[in-house]
């Protein structure tokens, strides 16, 4: 056996240029795998319209989101006896058009709700990745001030903030960010520490990889469903918060609005005009619905294990479909896959 | 299947271990506590010549894999000296550490954990190019990761593949393929073969054989199967309970063995032939393994050994020459 060893010089880097189309193809690639799970697709789908409807509220909604009418209050959605096609999903206590303010109030929900779940989600992933990797002091350390901050009413500190700077949409945020980082960091500190004593992270620093590449390369990674699962869940309580702070009226000023604020608002109205509540929690509902299913896609496309079987089961169904339609011979006999 | 020929150049050491010790710190007792000691190694002393491979034997906890972690400074040594390519590398750190990695290298006992599941294997063999700046960029390796899969025996199309489509054997093979990438002059072999089925132990050893003989590769075998152990050594060290108590050539250990726990270790390897496996003898010793937190004075093996005297319980014996590269460390053999 002769081991021609490789050659230790570097070899010319390709040109930037091919990179471009090749990325191309990689999201082609992706867009057809998605398009293969109906469900995820579905997600996918809501989730670009209910974005496309915050950006566009103005052009979509047939009111303004603000203007009353004492005259037709409480008008109940169209189909229902005494509804009107003038107001599609009824008006509010104070004749507000409801689908008007529901599309409007996808503007701060979804703003507040992204917003502060990427900034919390940052700052408790990086603090749980560095307590979990440097361990020690540093972790106690880290994990104490986790534990101060959990045990502090997180309600009491928004409200002095906030009291003092005046509310805001930015404060809000940001005090939001400051009171939710902390679950992130536990979870992200608990799964460091058992990647970490995986011998292939041992592998990694024995070859020589830097820390940063050990952390970003070969422990990240691993994060990537939990924090999904985790993400999704604090993007309802977020959600849910601001409504509490809007009610309050530290949150979200009127005349602008937020499905939280609505839901919040209509509670006085629920045995007589149902519409009210329904609708703009609804939203919040189906949100959630939407970024669960594409997440449950994604969490399976970063997995090459994962997403090895659920192409083998797919194929494994669409041979069988075939097999069935064209009445003869078994399915394992169709050879044609899909692209 | 005995082929591997003593190496008996007398070129400088490759690696030279003088009077390692290795403690360990256990459990510290609330926030303030102070840590109590383990001392998982003490004295250990070997030479590794170019192109040799050095077995290393013991029990579950004699500290085999401590040694090999502390030999790649990937434990800390609290005394000794490590020497390697005739430079002291026991305070080496940070960068220097970091470049020394691409002369020793690490193959791992558990094939199925020591792969990164979400890297394909051609990211995983050419790691150690990229973030030591031979490449720039995956790509560019492809052609010398094919040849490398080719001298590992993998198939040419495992490129693009992730180790979940392989079995324990091949994805030990890719480990191997990882660890050669950089073309080191030694490597520790901690347990390489020990998770693997009995048919394919035998070809990866014999693959570790051929790399050898091609590359002039040095190992630090780390084994507790005796057998496998004869096959590839050149020169063999017993260990126990974080000592050194026999380093011989290989044959010589096998055939000759002077320190009563190597009798006792080599009576327990089957015989493949029935007979005379009915009529061997196996050595059981009593009693336990020492505390080693609070080890005995004396030897370690003294709690055991059917030998021991009033000055095994009080001094520990060092290990001396009996016969041409023949060393044991008892006070009554």
């Amino acid at each position: 056996m002769a081991i021609p060893m490789p050659a230790t010089r570097p070899v010319v880097a390709t040109p930037k240029a091919q990179r471009g189309p090749a990325f191309l193809s990689r999201l082609d690639e992706l867009g057809r795998e998605l398009w293969q799970d109906k469900l995820g697709t579905l997600g996918f789908a809501v989730i670009v319209a209910l974005l496309l409807m915050a950006i566009f509220a103005p052009l979509i909604a047939p009111y303004d989101p603000a203007a009353q009418s004492v005259i037709s209050r409480l008008k109940p959605p169209a189909w229902l006896p005494k509804g009107s096609w003038e107001h599609i999903l009824g008006t509010d206590h104070l004749g507000r058009d409801v689908l008007s303010r529901v599309i409007y109030g996808a503007r701060a929900s979804l703003l507040v709700g992204v917003v502060v779940v990427l900034a919390a989600g940052t700052f408790g992933v990086v603090l749980g990745l560095w307590a979990g990797f440097k361990g020690g002091r540093t972790d106690s350390v880290i994990m104490r001030i986790v534990d101060v901050q959990v045990a502090f009413p997180g309600l009491l500190l928004i409200l002095l903030v906030i009291s003092v700077i005046g509310p805001s949409m930015t404060t809000m945020i940001i005090v939001l960010a400051i009171t939710n980082w902390m679950v992130y960091a536990r979870v992200v500190r608990g799964i460091v520490l058992s990647v970490r004593q995986m011998p292939y992270v041992e592998a990694a620093e024995m070859i020589g990889c830097r820390t940063s590449r050990v952390i970003f390369r070969h422990i990240l990674p691993n994060l990537i469903s939990p924090l999904l699962t985790l993400g999704i869940l604090e993007f309802t309580n977020i959600v849910l918060a601001e409504a509490a702070l809007s009610f309050l009226g530290l949150g979200v000023q009127p005349p602008a609005t937020s499905w939280g604020l609505d839901v919040a608002n209509g509670r006085d109205y629920i045995f007589v005009a149902w519409w009210l509540i329904t609708f703009p929690g609804m939203s919040i509902a189906i949100t959630v619905l939407a970024v669960n299913l594409f997440a449950s896609w994604v969490r399976v496309t970063t997995d090459p294990q994962e997403r090895e079987k659920r192409f083998a089961y797919q194929r494994a169904k669409a041979a069988a479909r075939r097999g069935r339609k064209a009445g003869a011979g078994p399915a394992s006999q169709n050879q044609g896959g899909r692209s | 299947m005995l082929n591997a020929v003593p190496a008996a150049s007398p070129a400088p050491p490759l690696l030279s271990v003088q009077g390692l010790d290795v403690t360990y710190e256990t459990g510290a007792q609330g926030f303030w506590g102070r840590p109590r000691a383990f001392k998982a190694l003490e004295d250990i002393s070997f030479d590794l010549r170019p192109g040799e491979t050095l077995g290393l034997v013991g029990e579950s906890g004699s500290g085999k894999t401590t040694t090999g972690r502390a030999v790649l400074r990937r434990i800390k040594a609290s005394a000794g000296k490590i020497v390697f390519q005739g430079k002291d590398i026991t305070n080496v750190s940070g960068e220097q550490l970091r470049k020394l990695r691409r002369n020793m290298q690490l193959v791992f006992q558990d094939p199925y954990a020591s792969l990164n599941p979400r890297m394909r294997v051609i990211d995983i063999v050419a790691e150690p190019l990229l973030v030591h700046g031979l490449i720039r960029h995956v790509d560019e390796a492809r052609d010398r990761i094919t040849e490398l899969l080719r001298v590992v025996g993998l198939p040419a199309d495992a490129h693009d593949r992730f180790p979940h489509a392989f079995s324990g054997g091949q994805r030990q093979r890719i480990g191997i393929a990882r660890a050669l990438a950089l073309q080191p002059e030694f490597i520790v072999a901690d347990e390489p073969v020990s998770a693997l089925d009995v048919s394919v132990r035998a070809q990866v050893v014999n693959l570790m054989q051929d790399l050898q003989k091609e590359l002039g590769l040095s190992y630090l075998f780390i084994a507790h199967d005796l057998s496998v152990v004869r096959h590839i050594s050149h020169r063999v060290a017993i260990l126990y309970a974080g000592r050194m108590v026999e380093v011989a050539e290989r044959d010589e250990l096998y055939d000759h063995p002077i320190h009563p726990y190597t009798e006792a270790l080599l009576s327990a390897v089957p015989v493949p032939d029935p007979r005379t496996q009915r009529q061997r003898k196996r050595i059981v010793y009593g009693g336990e393994i020492p505390d080693l937190v609070n080890p005995p004075p004396g030897c370690r093996f003294s709690t055991r050994c059917p030998l021991a005297t009033a000055q095994c319980k009080q001094e520990a014996p060092k290990l001396t020459e009996r016969s041409p590269g023949h060393l044991v460390a008892c006070w009554n053999r």
